[in-house]
């Protein structure tokens, strides 16, 4: 219980460009290029070599930081490592000139290279640099960036970040943490514990106890608060929590009203979720810091599940007013709805990609769960994945990857997360000190 | 800060304790003394010769005849013992999402209270809360567990002897 509510910090990691990296390369990026929407088939091999000790002290974290660096490569399914043994140069000092035909005889298509020291405040500075092995140059400038030792971590996904995006062209996601659901216990009687973790799995922190049932937790834009639903009162009521002072707020409810489904707006102050009274449940919105509530649905059917678009016009949930659960989109005002599912099955948990343009779900069909992205129009529907029991889509920062929970069946059945990309490739399960289910994934980390 | 954030969940965990002992927990309620099941003003004796709850057809919240029968049985119970009050659970199976599961667990308690009030119970003494598929009370993974999952659960507290 010592280590139940840890002061979480998102500390900014500065960045300073490297002064000494070789002149600005105006050469085209050439052939170190990966278009991630074709959907990568072959990875792209890359040599990540340990990263040099410049003191004692940094000798463990050389290696380690490397280590965060080519798993966040390899784990997204774009880059292939290539192992240490089949190295013929090697990295024996971060200045040295790079002997490019020692990795083109490996094939390795990028390198990175990088060192780190222990400073005299104690303080870890992480240099590092890429290089595009076949083109003989740099990728960008070399970067340098200093934080506290524990933070060792955040500063390889750092470097990867920084690899994937000039790779990609596209922003990375590995400096970002995700929120969930841990789960322990009998499947009838299941503790749930709110929980936050880094997107890899690593620091599990649990923010409530277990002794109330929390669900469906939902990141604010910027990361510093989360969004959810506890049975705290043995009623489900949304509360918002400060992430970095683990604060509590119920957001308020009327008599015999029952809420969830929270969700942000795009300005981090509004929240809209559902209301259930008298049976009948509907979107309503209402500032974070309290405020009257407006409802935006009012119907006699099940509204639910609402996600803003990135700009804050528009809303799109689900509905059982046709009879079975879709999806619409309707103003941030509320109002008047257009239907933009229309396959076969049922379609539920509609979350809008950070992008703007793709709508994440989860499918219902012939007795199979399915987590797929559609067109905001509704249009070219891709079905991503297909279980026993898959729901509950969330977008990484870079909209490229989308975390789920997927639930096996039986008496032992277990929740797990689980990761794809939006090609329906690189399915992946994320590690979790036991059960977890309702993840969602914070913004890239300042 | 640390120690104040402790107590305020501290009694969080207090009260909604209070609450699970109340509603005497999601899959019996326990016993007490003076309160056996043998004694027909007793929620034991609710539970068990009336019957606490009533089930539903896949992602239907109306009610079976049988479900009537039940409820009308409730109903009557809760007339001859006016202490009591209760609250109606409304529970899902596992086959949806948990938003939506937890819309159609509000659907099914309603439908039962809108029942019991239908019947002469008043709708002061009726509180419903759903739990979606959170409390499954049997676990399998097929229908003869999913029917037994489906239910609206009518929880008596507030009487001498709970």
């Amino acid at each position: 219980m010592t280590r139940l509510f840890p002061v979480i910090r998102l500390l900014a990691i500065g960045f300073v460009a490297l002064g000494l990296s070789a002149p600005a390369n105006a050469q085209s990026p050439g052939p170190l290029r990966i278009e991630i929407t074709e959907g990568v088939i072959e990875p792209m091999p890359v040599a990540v070599p340990d990263f040099i000790a410049e003191t004692p002290a940094a000798a463990r974290f050389a290696r380690d930081i490397a280590e965060v660096v080519r798993n966040d490569l390899v784990g997204s399914g774009l880059f292939r490592a290539i192992p240490s043994n089949a190295f013929i140069g090697q990295i024996s000092s971060f200045n040295s000139p790079v002997q490019y035909s020692d990795w083109k005889t490996i094939n390795a298509q990028a390198l990175v290279t990088g060192s780190v020291s222990v400073a005299s405040d104690g303080k870890l500075v992480v240099k590092f640099r890429l290089f595009d092995v076949f083109s003989e140059a740099p990728l960008g400038q070399g970067l340098q960036f200093a934080a506290t030792q524990s933070s060792w971590r955040r500063m390889g996904h750092k470097v990867a970040d920084a690899v994937y995006s000039r790779i990609t062209g596209e922003s990375g996601y590995f400096d970002s943490r995700v929120v969930f659901v841990s789960e322990s216990g009998p499947k009838n009687a299941r503790v749930k514990r709110l929980s936050i973790m880094d997107y890899d799995g690593a620091n599990v922190q649990y923010l409530t106890d277990g002794s109330a049932i929390v669900l469906a937790p939902r990141f604010s834009p910027n990361g510093d608060r989360v969004l959810y639903t506890s049975y705290a009162t043995g009623f489900p009521q949304v509360y918002v929590l400060d992430v970095g002072r683990v604060t509590q707020t119920a957001l308020g409810a009327g008599e015999n009203e029952m809420t969830f489904a929270p969700r942000f707006g795009p300005d981090g102050r509004t929240v809209v979720y559902s209301s259930s009274t008298g049976g009948n449940t509907d979107i309503f919105r209402r500032p974070v810091g309290g405020g009257t509530p407006v409802r935006l649905t009012n119907t006699p059917a099940i509204e639910t599940a609402p996600s803003f678009s990135p700009d804050g016009n528009r809303i799109v949930f689900e509905s059982d007013r046709s009879g079975t659960q879709q999806l619409y989109i309707m103003s941030a005002n509320g109002g008047s709805a257009q239907r933009i599912s229309r396959g076969e099955g049922r379609y539920g948990t509609p979350v809008w990609s950070p992008r703007g343009d793709l709508i994440a779900f989860t499918k219902q069909n012939q007795g199979r769960f399915h987590i797929g992205v559609m067109r905001v129009d509704g249009t070219e529907e891709r079905l991503l994945t297909s279980s026993f029991l898959d729901e509950g889509p969330s977008w990484s920062p870079n909209g490229r990857v989308i975390m789920f929970t997927r639930e096996t069946a039986g008496a032992s059945g277990e929740a797990s997360l689980y990761s794809v990309d939006i090609s329906g490739r690189n399915l992946r399960r994320v590690p979790t000190p036991g059960g977890g289910s309702d993840p969602a994934w914070s913004p890239l980390l300042p | 800060m640390m120690s104040r954030i402790r107590l305020t969940l501290a009694a969080l965990g207090v009260l909604f304790l209070g609450a699970c002992a109340q509603t005497g927990g999601f899959n019996a309620s326990p016993l007490g003394a003076g309160d056996a099941a043998g004694d027909p003003a007793s929620s034991g004796f609710f539970q068990t010769s009336v019957g606490d709850r009533v089930l539903f057809e896949v992602d239907q919240h109306t009610l079976t005849p049988q479900a009537q029968t039940i409820l009308a049985a409730q109903a009557e119970w809760m007339t001859q013992n006016a202490d009591f009050t209760a609250i109606v659970e409304g529970h899902a199976d596992e086959q949806g999402t948990r938003e939506y599961n937890l819309a159609l667990g509000a659907r099914r308690a309603n439908a039962a209270r809108d029942y019991l009030v239908s019947r002469g119970v008043a709708s002061a003494r009726l509180r419903t809360v759903t739990f979606g598929k959170e409390r499954p009370i049997e676990v399998c993974s097929d229908e003869a567990c999913y029917s037994q999952n489906r239910r609206a659960v009518t929880v008596l507290q507030g009487a001498a002897g709970l």
